[in-house]
């Protein structure tokens, strides 16, 4: 059914309808719309869970690998300084394998203390072992949490999931979404049944430490458990749009990049503007496409690769910055994906701590590729460095 | 229901404990005292890792480790879920004192004060062991550790234990005890009691370390019973914060507690400092006037 409504309710919805049993989270900005909503779900009986209001972040997430491994399927969401505050969580959860689904309204990392939107937070977390998916408007954003549920808990994976999207950009925006019935998502996503849970009946242990013998063969699995997700994602995401109508099985979307000589790479809300500024372009004359992340990890690696088998030139858009290194994580991972490749590959630095983004700024962005200039932030204002 | 399961072990032999580990005695007490309707939460430290090397583990009821500062916090959303599911699990967690009275603080306050359903046990060691005998918010005055050295101008520890029971009785919890592997019986019915009170409850336990505090592993209950008789380990409980049973004794002076151990040695080698053994037995002092643990003698006959 569709409803215009606020970014933060959608997904609320959303994860309403996941049926989680235990809701675990602490208030940050602009996160907190989606845990006010589930609380009220809860006290009206809505949602048929156990929602702790935990101290902080830490325990948030803590809560939820307990109740997680004891058989119940868990959620959490929170942002910025609140992710980074259970950093050594979200290692943990992953390295335990439990499915957790967190989402998370992206905003840039303090100092300076900033609540706007940037996607330092999540992407600094790259590497704990997390499926990433990232939405460009309100529809993905609420889609892909059941997207996430099924495939973190399918055995082949069980792996925790982040669902990003654009704080402030999506979560404060209204826009109308297709809203799932109970009955339609209760046949995408059946009721979790672990393999293994705490059981008194059937003593396990979980979390036990690892010597120099096993330890490798611990992260290997991860590893795999990365690949065999894309698997998943690609069977669970065409199973969604057979169902529903929105085809979810491709971890990259492109836009208008069949016969593109200079190919856009984006993730999350600033997309929407790309296109835009893309339809201006090729009206003028210029042969511009996108191609979208909506997976980081897995990381379409070899999906890259291909669809960018024949452009001239690649411009990647950061809205994160990797300190220290060419750029933003988008371009190191994309240049890696491309290596062997001559096409050139420059990044764009913009949007940090919620600077706007605007056409303007896109159509600059490929004027300066076209010239081979890059590696760069794009709309500094330089009076005042 | 918590079942007493006093003829089986649910801590298993094989672990890699010290010979002589009071927490490992803890352990096989507390497991046995809980019954096989458990879930046990550990932190990291030393018990973790003694009794956890993949693939081999010492528990024979459900067992979790997530981290060293969220063991109230998994337990939490154990508490949780068990609930939702209709289930009716007991949930013990088992952590050391530097898990509990230093880096978990925040994760017990939150636990505590949102009154889930668990018996928290704190295994009372006194120090980081498993890192190497660093000092704790546990470590008693003068203990000298590696981060409190006794040294030329330093009698090793420089303040006395924080006061977690008091704290976590603030907190509104309405079972608190203390108490000691050199009484299994005692503490084996506190757990009990702790298991069968609805709401969050806590028992620290009193577990010597023959290797952090410098003594012979066939040395660990006598030791841990000269700390309650000279006053330095009150052993109490309290119920709904009020203290309802203490264990009284016929005191004796600090200085037998102290000269068993390495870890005072500096306060009688090379000689005796008597300002600082007397401040010691003023905190044991203060400890029989607070909680009345003086078996108080009949006067005798002329």
């Amino acid at each position: 059914m569709m409803e215009i409504t606020e970014g933060s309710h959608a997904v609320a919805e959303a994860v309403r309808l996941c049926r989680p049993q235990v809701v675990s989270a602490y208030p940050i900005t602009p996160q907190t719309h989606i845990v006010e909503a589930l609380a009220d779900f809860v006290a009206n009986g809505k949602l048929d869970a156990e929602y702790i209001t935990v101290e902080n972040e830490l325990s948030a997430l803590s809560a939820c690998v307990g109740a997680s491994a004891a058989g119940s399927r868990t959620y959490s969401a929170t942002t910025s300084q609140g992710l980074m505050l259970m950093a050594e969580v979200v290692f943990n959860a992953a390295g335990m394998r439990m499915p957790i689904v967190m989402s998370i309204a992206n905003r840039a990392m303090g100092a300076p203390l900033s609540i706007w939107n940037d996607m330092q937070d999540s992407i600094a977390l790259r590497d704990a072992g997390w499926l990433h998916f990232y939405a460009e408007d309100n529809q993905e954003a609420t889609d892909l949490h059941f997207l996430a549920y099924k495939v973190a808990e399918d055995p082949s994976v069980q792996l925790p999931a982040l669902v990003c999207f654009d704080g402030f950009i999506l979560s404060h925006t209204y826009e109308p979404v297709d809203v799932l019935s109970q009955e339609q998502v209760d046949t995408y996503l059946p009721k979790y049944a672990p393999a293994e849970r705490l059981d008194a009946n059937d003593p396990i242990s979980f979390g036990m430490y690892a010597t120099p013998e096993y330890y490798l063969e611990f992260r290997y699995e991860m590893n795999e458990a990365q690949k065999k997700a894309k698997a998943a994602i690609a069977k669970y995401g065409k199973e969604f749009g057979t169902l529903f109508g929105r085809d979810y099985s491709s971890l990259i979307e492109t836009y208008r990049l069949d016969d593109a000589e200079t190919a856009i790479i984006a993730m999350g809300s600033v997309c929407g503007t790309v296109k835009d500024a893309i339809d201006e372009m090729r009206e003028a004359g210029k042969k511009v496409g996108l191609l979208r992340i909506r997976v980081f990890r897995p990381f379409p690696i070899e999906e890259i690769a291909t669809a960018l088998a024949t452009v001239k030139r690649i411009a990647i858009l950061d809205k994160n910055v990797s300190l220290g290194s060419r750029g933003g994580a988008t371009a190191i991972e994309v240049r890696d994906a491309m290596y062997g490749s001559t096409i050139p590959v420059k990044g764009y630095i913009l949007g940090l701590g919620g600077r706007d983004i605007r056409k303007k700024d896109i159509k600059e962005i490929v004027a300066l590729c076209e010239k081979g200039e890059g590696d760069q932030f794009i709309g500094l204002r330089k009076e005042v460095l | 229901m918590a079942e007493t399961c006093k003829t089986c072990e649910l801590f298993d032999a094989g672990h890699r404990a010290c010979g002589g580990c009071g927490a490992a005695l803890a352990a096989r007490l507390v497991t046995k005292a809980a019954g096989t309707n458990t879930i046990v939460v550990s932190s990291t430290g030393c018990m973790e890792v003694f009794s956890t090397p993949y693939p081999e583990t010492a528990w024979k009821v459900p067992w979790i480790h997530s981290l060293f500062e969220n063991a109230a916090a998994v337990a939490s959303g154990i508490e949780a879920s068990l609930k939702k599911q209709g289930r009716k699990e007991k949930i013990v967690i088992m952590a050391g004192d530097g898990a509990t009275f230093d880096i978990g603080m925040i994760s017990i306050s939150g636990a505590f004060e949102r009154g889930h359903d668990f018996t928290y046990i704190c295994y009372d060691n006194e120090a980081y062991m498993n890192t190497g005998i660093q000092r704790s918010g546990a470590t008693p005055y003068d203990a000298s550790t590696t981060t409190s050295p006794a040294g030329s101008q330093s009698f090793g520890n420089k303040r006395p234990k924080k006061d977690m029971p008091a704290i976590l009785a603030a907190h509104g919890a309405p079972y608190v005890a203390t108490a000691s592997i050199a009484y299994p019986a005692d503490l084996m019915q506190k757990v009990e009691k702790a298991i069968n009170t609805p709401g969050p409850c806590y028992v620290q336990v009193h577990a010597p370390c023959c290797t952090g505090w410098g003594f012979e592993g066939e040395q660990t209950i006598a030791i841990a019973k000269l700390a309650i008789e000279t006053g330095l380990w009150p052993n109490f409980e309290m119920v709904d914060g009020r203290i309802t049973k203490v264990k009284k004794v016929v005191r004796k002076p600090v200085t037998e507690y102290l000269k068993t151990q390495k870890r005072f040695r500096h306060l009688f080698k090379p000689k005796q400092q008597d300002t600082e053994i007397a401040a010691i037995q003023a905190i044991a002092d203060r400890n029989a006037e607070k909680y009345s643990l003086d078996i108080k003698l009949p006067p005798k006959k002329e």
